[in-house]
């Protein structure tokens, strides 16, 4: 009852040192459940009704003596009951005006005589002294009873609480306030896994009103405080609007804009509860959460107490909020601006869209027009249209039958909706649906507007989604339909390319979700867009190519380009006049050379000049870095590096190590690469002067960077003479630097160039000797998680280790367990370069031994099954040197190591051959000295 | 019987080949069946009592009503006026297909023609103020707080003026609507509806020519 007491009474602090109830509805009520709980103690608990009170319950009364009957000791100013205590106290006293109660049998009788002023004698005994009879008397009872009482108590505090919160909810408006708290609160109980109530709950606003709203004026006349994206550990993200009337679901997910789709709740918890079962569970179980209204102010505070002691303490929990980002592109709504320094446009604009609600058909479309005279590109315009409701005007004029006006209005939309933020509004107003019906009218106008709009507002995920959801992927591909290029076209199919084009336009806007690129290939969107591709208008191809290209990072894409013969198209206009156009052209040839018959095709039709010729447009760096994309993944294949040549690819390319961005040299490097696979443009790459600019690239913090100019780096460093520049330069040591980086790319790329470093440096030995911590580097990277790290690693241990001084530094580092661990895996390539390093790494002290200690032989031996060459091959070669301990040769003997060898002598691999025959030796050697000697003992 | 309405239509063959001489737009064939469409309106007329050489105002506009959608007062009188070129208050056979030839098939610069003349209710070869007023009155929900009902339209009329009076006299000229109308289509029919629906035109041509072949 404390919590009650103390949580939820309203005390009203008078200027004397006792405290008042309040006299409140609220009181009113606490103070009902108060007496209807005393009141039924003695009947429904009469054991511990009898417990006697520490400190007698004292309050002034307004009864009198005569108001007492039989089992009271009457005389005139006093009145004692025939009860006692052990002490011989009578359990209730009473002196006028003052009264003493030393039980709950008594101040249930009492309250029993007092009739219709009990209500008031409960406040009086509150006021005084009612927080002593939470301390019973215990000397005189056993403890179980206590702890019984203890626990009756505390349900009587939850009941009177449950019932309070019932009334409060009944009687309450939310208020911006109230909505506030209780986000705060829930917000602090939000992530940490399944231990949070939610994963996450935000605003769809930061900006807030001065008056604490944060929906938008017009909406706030509806009484909508704010609207809320609540992520719930356990359904889909719940859209929740914040209104004075209460808290609901609304149609922002089913595009319902703010319509209400589910019942209104009182609170948020509520509302949380009847949809998340996870939320009802933990909030049931763990916590319960109170909220305690003060009625005036209905201020939400949250008190919650744990039922259970075990377990994590919610503060904790408190610790990992998270909230998801959201898209960067949706910014909070700005809001109105104040009257006072409002342009001359804002007036007329309003006056306009007064006129757009009032007119008829004639007046809306001479406004319309109106309004299409002021600059819509400019912000102050644009916002004014929506400020002065006039967005809505729009949308709706969509949903009319008068063509003239959807003319109208989608001519100022496409314009406005260059605005982010109108965009938004469209979205959030259902416009997108409206517009999306459009695109199937008959009149053609309509459908270009309606899909140049699209174009526009979908800018956005959420945005892109809607168009996806009522169909508009569907309806903009049929657009598509026309035929490009047809010598002489009637006016009306010259209205179909017209039509083609926004449609075009529009798909490229939606291809940027990766469920529209999908939509649009299940709507037959891809053959409409090769036959686009054909047509000889520039405003035609830039969209199509512009959506081919989007598409193309979606492999089922690439190969429909391939097949379809898109990519003759696309090196054609390679060669177009329009840099856009190219740039086009060029990042989707980048994206579907991965591909190797790509790749043929571009040579195939001719696209490799071009391709180079793009470099000569160092200014436009977009176009640059496309051209660059589609050279390096073209150069994958050998055939088109020597077409490259020919052009002087590899000169051009590497000037552009330098004063380039980012995005362009990493494709730059990533070709030099590709290059330099070829021995003899290792040497020209050289001589062009690109090894410094590449060493130089090694301190960029760019990752994908970094993986290229390591590959490009180690590819040149297999040449001695680019060796010697880069040890100058100090290459070895920021390669190995590059080891660091906590990125697997960039670290399995380093080693790899790091192998090839080694090798062919001069005195690379001292060299790597030289870097203090490399080898505990090396060593701690065998714990890597990743294989391809893994197995560059092992081949860099493998190269380091010729070294015989490295291989015992490296032993001191503990090399030979952390090699030993990894022979279990199964993966080949790993395999392969593992076993070159245990090979390798035999060759100092006792590490034959400490292998096979380390169970390092048996793995090995299983290994040796693999189907792969290269592994066989090298798991041999270790077998052979660890077979040179005893103990080693015992266990591959057990794990029947020589029938398999004995196999691979038979190969045709010299090598493979020698170690397999080698091994077998050391194991019959082994043999036949085990027999001499038992001979030997034998004889004696 | 046969005889004569084998006559008829030797006659209405040679008419047609006459008038689709003169008339833009429309096929021999196609002026055939505006005549007997305009035959058959006409034979409506005079059946409820009056005998008339072509369409007189009333069946004129209560055409225009039920067939091509056009239900404005204001504007049907005026195209009735303007379809009847001689001003002798009836629609004759040459009158109704040349006006058609517009109506339905018109190039914009018809159009623009045609609906200038419209709109110029005084025939003074411009648009003014008060005229626009007129066409535009009653278009605008009255405010309660307003004191003149036209306080809106004046503004808008105002407003309209400024963007289409290019040569600043204060009305429009044919040059002036010419011009507005070229730069945004929208405009055309910028004081009322004096044009059918692109539907309705569907409908009148599925009726009149695709029906009438048919038979």
């Amino acid at each position: 009852m404390g919590i009650s007491l103390t949580r939820a009474a309203q005390w009203t602090m008078v200027s004397s040192s006792t405290a008042k109830l309040a006299s409140t509805p609220m009181n009113e009520s606490l103070l009902k459940e108060i007496l209807h709980f005393v009141e039924h103690f003695s009947s429904q608990h009469p054991q511990e009704a009898e417990h006697v009170f520490e400190e007698p319950l004292q309050w002034s009364t307004t009864l009198v003596p005569s108001d007492f009957k039989t089992d009271y000791d009457i005389s005139d100013s006093d009145v004692q009951s025939h009860e006692r205590d052990s002490e011989g106290h009578p359990l209730l006293q009473l002196s006028p005006p003052t009264v003493y109660v030393r039980s709950f049998s008594q101040l249930s009788k009492l309250l029993h005589l007092a009739d219709d002023k009990k209500l008031a004698e409960v406040r009086a005994c509150l006021e005084g002294k009612f927080e002593s009879n939470l301390h019973p008397k215990q000397s005189n009872h056993q403890h179980s009873s206590i702890t019984h009482r203890l626990n009756l108590f505390q349900d009587m505090d939850k009941q009177i609480l449950d019932k309070l919160l019932k009334d409060i909810s009944e009687q309450v408006r939310l208020n911006p306030k109230a909505v506030k708290n209780e986000v705060e609160i829930l917000q602090m109980f939000c992530g940490g896994g399944d231990k949070g109530l939610l994963k996450s709950l935000r605003y769809t606003s930061d900006f807030q009103f001065s008056n604490g709203y944060r929906a938008p004026l017009w909406r706030q006349v509806q009484g909508d405080i704010c609207y809320l994206v609540i992520e719930p550990c356990d359904t889909e993200t719940l859209y929740i609007t914040c209104s004075t009337a209460g808290s609901f679901l609304n149609g922002v997910r089913l595009e319902n804009g703010y319509e209400r789709t589910s019942d209104a709740y009182e609170d948020l918890v509520t509302l949380l509860k009847s949809r998340s079962p996870h939320f009802a569970d933990k909030i049931n179980q763990t916590y319960r959460v109170l909220i305690v209204c003060l009625i005036k102010k209905a201020e939400v505070a949250l008190v919650y107490f744990r039922k259970t002691s075990a377990g994590a303490l919610p503060g904790e929990l408190f610790s990992e909020s998270s909230t998801e980002s959201e898209e960067e592109e949706e910014q909070p709504y700005r809001h109105p601006e104040t009257n006072t320094d409002l342009p001359s446009e804002y007036w007329q604009i309003q006056k306009l869209v007064k006129y757009l609600k009032d007119g008829d058909q004639i007046v809306t479309v001479d406004t319309l027009c109106a309004m299409m005279d002021f600059n819509l590109m400019q912000e102050s315009c644009q916002m004014a249209i929506q400020d002065t409701g006039g967005l809505k005007v729009l949308l709706n004029l969509l949903d009319t039958d008068e063509h003239k006006c959807k003319i109208g209005s989608l001519k100022i939309l496409r314009t406005i909706s260059h605005n982010s933020q109108i965009r938004r509004v469209i979205v959030d107003m259902k416009g997108v649906q409206s517009i999306v019906k459009i695109l199937d009218s008959p009149v053609k106008e309509l459908k270009a507007l309606a899909a140049e709009t699209i174009a526009n507002v979908a800018k956005f995920r959420r945005a892109r989604r809607n168009v996806r959801l009522y169909g508009g992927i569907n309806k903009l591909v049929k657009l598509l339909d026309c035929l490009p290029n047809f010598a002489s076209l009637t006016p009306s199919q010259e209205e179909d390319i017209e039509v083609a084009c926004c449609g075009a336009l529009a798909l490229w806007s939606c291809s940027r979700s990766t469920k529209n690129k999908k939509a649009i290939r299940k709507a037959g969107g891809i053959p409409l867009l090769g036959r686009l591709l054909k047509s000889p208008l520039q405003k035609m191809l830039i969209p199509v190519v512009g959506t081919l290209q989007e598409c193309a990072s979606e492999e089922s894409y690439r190969n429909d380009i391939q097949t379809l013969g898109m990519i003759k198209d696309l090196v054609r206009n390679l060669s177009s006049d329009n840099d856009e156009l190219q740039m086009h052209c060029a990042s989707a040839i980048f994206k579907c050379a991965e591909d190797k018959q790509t790749r043929d095709l571009v040579r195939k039709y001719k696209g490799l000049q071009p391709l180079v010729s793009l470099l000569h447009k160092a200014d436009n760096k977009q176009l640059l870095a496309a051209a660059t994309g589609a050279i390096w993944k073209c150069s994958i294949s050998q055939e088109n590096v020597t077409k490259f040549q020919e052009y002087k690819a590899l000169e051009i390319l590497v000037n552009l190590l330098t004063d380039q961005p980012e995005e362009v040299l990493v494709n730059v490097v990533g070709a030099l690469g590709e290059f330099a696979q070829i021995p003899a443009n290792k040497a020209a790459i050289r001589e062009f002067g690109g090894i410094k600019p590449l060493v130089k690239l090694l301190t960029s913090p760019n990752q994908a960077l970094l993986v290229n100019v390591t590959k490009a780096v180690g590819a040149c460093a297999t040449n001695k003479d680019n060796m010697v520049i880069i040890d100058q330069l100090d290459g070895i040591r920021l390669v190995w630097s590059l080891l660091k980086t906590p990125s697997a790319d960039v670290q399995s790329s380093a080693a790899w160039a790091l192998c090839a470093c080694i090798e062919n440096a001069e005195d690379a030995g001292e060299t790597a000797r030289s870097l203090i911590g490399g080898f505990q580097l090396i060593v701690k990277l065998l714990s890597s998680t990743n294989n391809e790290v893994l197995a560059s690693i092992c081949a860099a241990i493998c190269k380091i280790a010729k070294d015989e001084e490295n291989l015992a530094i490296l032993t001191d580092f503990g090399v030979v367990p952390s090699l030993a661990k990894l022979t279990n895996t199964t993966h080949d390539r790993l395999r392969h370069h593992l076993a070159d390093a245990i090979a390798q790494c035999c060759m100092w002290g006792s590490n034959r031994a400490s292998f096979g200690e380390a169970g390092a032989v048996a793995p090995l031996v299983r290994n040796l099954k693999s189907k792969e060459g290269s592994v066989q091959r090298s798991t041999a070669m270790a077998l052979y040197q660890l077979s040179r301990n005893p103990n080693n040769c015992i266990t591959m003997h057990e794990k029947e190591v020589v029938q398999p060898l004995i196999h691979m002598m038979g190969s045709d691999d010299e090598e493979l051959q020698e170690a397999a025959a080698g091994c077998v030796r050391s194991i019959r050697l082994l043999y036949m000295a085990n027999r001499n000697a038992e001979l030997f003992t034998f004889r004696n | 019987m046969s005889k004569i309405s084998a006559v008829n239509k030797r006659a209405t063959q040679t008419l047609a080949e006459n008038i689709s001489k003169q008339v833009e737009h429309f096929s021999k064939k196609e002026v055939e069946c505006l005549i007997r469409e305009f035959n058959v309106l006409v034979a409506e007329q005079n059946n409820s009592g009056r005998a008339v050489h072509g369409l007189d105002r009333g069946k004129f506009i209560s055409t225009l009503h039920s067939i091509f959608g056009l239900t404005d007062d204001r504007m049907t009188g005026r195209v009735f006026r303007t379809f009847d070129k001689d001003n002798d208050s009836v629609v004759s056979m040459k009158e109704w297909i040349e006006g058609l030839s517009v109506f339905l098939r018109g190039t914009l610069d018809e159009k623009i023609k045609y609906c200038f003349t419209v709109y110029d209710l005084n025939g003074d070869n411009a648009i003014s103020r008060e005229e626009m007023l007129h066409m535009l009155k009653g278009r605008l929900i009255r405010q309660p707080n307003e004191e003149d009902p036209d306080e809106g339209i004046k503004d808008l009329v105002e407003i309209i003026l400024k963007k289409m009076d290019y040569d600043h006299d204060g009305k429009l000229s044919f040059e002036d609507f010419e011009k507005t109308v070229k730069d945004e289509n929208l405009l055309l029919e910028a004081f009322g509806t004096c044009l059918p629906d692109f539907r309705r035109i569907e409908m009148f041509e599925r009726h009149v020519f695709q029906e009438q072949f048919e038979q």
